[in-house]
């Protein structure tokens, strides 16, 4: 078995949850990587979908914003941003909304705000783009970003996008239908809502990490399902695919290849 | 009704110090060469409106044109942060910026809400997010029909919006393609509209169903070869990322980014935007 990173670890696991018959909302960052492994490997026929309007894309390489010319180029159709919001998201047609965050609690609400005070914040952050209503619309939500003492906070600093708020049924007591976060994908493990409580629980941790590790970059009690797994390590080819996109990527970035 | 016309001369015909402006571009055909001849004309006292304000308003935003920001993504897209909105409202330099911001679906439908001549966007949104709580211009209405509690925001109405778009005609009428954002939206719902364009040819050689602004609801056209960079032009140029990667550096200390203002839009005109792309050329 060739060795891995935890990064790699993390974007191979986030790829796996998704399916050939999903309707991907993709955020930028972790988020988009994993997607496209996903179509590269075992879904080449899912439907990725980036806020900039672009339907059914299949980038060749990962785009470095939500509007990259390749997501159009390759798009089944581009439809304009309202459309984009009020059609396809809003009427109810994405199976999961794929988000990164700055900040994150157990019940998978999402800070992309503000450190801080909202009027006067210590880091004013990019603010929430596309991200409230993906996590409102969307039938589930599946997460993915870095375990850190930083990002995984006893209580976010502002509520950008709603996860399960204070826990239980919350969702349903603000009017949601959709499910919200059901996965949550790290650099460390794979966590779980509770069915009842909704706090995440961790289900998988990845290879060589330890109960302890987990703990030590989580800003709360870090709760365990009652049989947690181990997370079956890369596969040579889901490696192959995730190195290469990222060397084209890269790449093309740097403005050396068309 | 359009007339062609020099981008100076359009600016400064249409946009006035304390106005409401919009430069619309959704990652793609964003309006760079008109926002550097608005910073050389120094504009200011502006309220600026944009989806995902990046380079272009974290441009106008450091030379202190802005006093207010309309905005629902404020970042560098896959890079990070802005640094000069960040200086701004983080430290108030150069001016105190006043922020009024909302989530994507809003300011979409409110531009959607604008081209429709109605006062304000209904929608969907905003359910459980804080935003509702500081910003006074996200409020609820409840649907007559079912009972369900609905998020609204005012309409936008700029008194100038400025697009980039890849062709117009010599009547002045405006083709956009590929990424169209809410660029169609922006132009109905101003009082003038400014666009920059790749070309001016005679016919747009256009299919049935594409993305056309009509003459009449645009008020200048000004030929700018390369006015999106470092955006892009679909099937002229491609985006230039490292540009984007670059500006990170260039924004994180006010003396540099001074000093790359003043050689690159300062002391520069609309007619370097071509050279900018040449090594970017897209083949058709």
């Amino acid at each position: 078995m060739t060795d891995f990173t935890a990064d790699e670890m993390m974007t191979i696991a986030a790829a796996r949850a998704l399916s050939n018959d999903d309707v991907c909302f993709v955020g930028i960052g972790a988020p988009s990587a994993a997607c496209n492994v996903a179509r590269l490997t075992h879904a080449p026929d899912i439907t990725l979908i980036y806020e900039s309007g672009t339907i059914g894309t299949a980038p060749d390489v990962l785009p470095l914003s939500i509007g990259d010319g390749e997501l159009c180029d390759t798009a089944v159709t581009t439809v304009p941003v309202p459309e984009m919001f009020r059609y396809w998201l809003q009427g109810g047609w994405i199976t999961v909304g794929f988000l990164g965050a700055a900040q994150l609690d157990r019940f998978g609400n999402i800070n992309t705000t503000v450190v801080g005070d909202y009027a006067h914040p210590k880091v004013r952050l990019p603010g929430g783009g596309g991200a409230p209503e993906i996590a409102a619309s969307s039938r589930e939500v599946f997460i993915t970003m870095k375990q850190s003492r930083r990002g995984f906070v006893e209580k976010i600093d502002f509520f950008t996008s709603f996860g399960h708020g204070e826990g239980g049924d919350h969702r349903q007591r603000l009017g949601m239908t959709t499910k919200g976060p059901t996965l949550l994908i790290t650099d460390l493990g794979v966590w779980k809502p509770d069915p009842e409580s909704k706090e995440f629980t961790v289900t998988s941790l990845h290879p060589g990490v330890t109960r302890a590790q987990m703990q030590e970059t989580v800003g709360w009690t870090v709760r365990f399902s009652a049989e947690v797994e181990e997370t079956e390590p890369p596969g040579t080819e889901e490696l192959a695919v995730l190195r290469d996109l990222k060397e084209r990527t890269a790449r093309a970035h740097q403005g050396e290849a068309a | 009704m359009a007339r062609h016309m020099p981008l100076a001369e359009a600016v400064g015909t249409f946009l006035k110090p304390g106005g409401t402006a919009a430069f619309e571009g959704f990652t793609h055909l964003i309006p760079h060469a008109a926002a550097h001849e608005v910073i050389r004309q120094d504009i200011g006292d502006l309220t600026l409106v944009r989806m995902t304000p990046d380079l272009i308003y974290d441009q106008m935003i450091g030379m202190g044109l802005a006093k207010k920001l309309v905005f629902s993504y404020a970042g560098n897209p896959g890079v990070g942060l802005l640094r000069r909105l960040r200086d701004a409202v983080e430290n108030g330099w150069p001016r105190p910026l006043e922020i009024e911001e909302h989530s994507h679906a809003a300011m979409a439908n409110a531009y959607e809400a604008g081209a429709a001549g109605l006062p304000c966007a209904m929608f969907r949104g905003y359910l459980g997010a804080q935003l509702a709580e500081v910003n006074p211009n996200i409020r609820h209405i409840v649907c007559p029909f079912t009972g369900e509690k609905l998020a609204a925001v005012p309409a936008i109405r700029p008194d100038v919006t400025f697009i980039h778009a890849q062709k117009a005609d010599r009547k002045g009428n405006v083709l956009i393609e590929g990424i169209v954002g809410v660029q169609k939206e922006a132009v109905l719902a101003a009082e003038n509209a400014i666009v920059t364009v790749e070309e001016v040819v005679d016919d747009l050689d256009a299919h049935p169903n594409a993305c056309i602004l009509p003459h009449w609801t645009v008020d200048a056209v000004c030929t700018v070869p390369g006015g999106a960079h470092p955006s892009y032009a679909h099937g002229h140029y491609a985006r230039d990322n490292a540009d984007y990667l670059a500006w990170d550096r260039i924004a994180a200390d006010r003396d540099t980014f001074r000093a790359w203002m003043t050689d690159n839009v300062l002391d520069a005109q609309p007619g370097v935007f071509a050279e900018r792309v040449a090594d970017l050329e897209v083949v058709a």
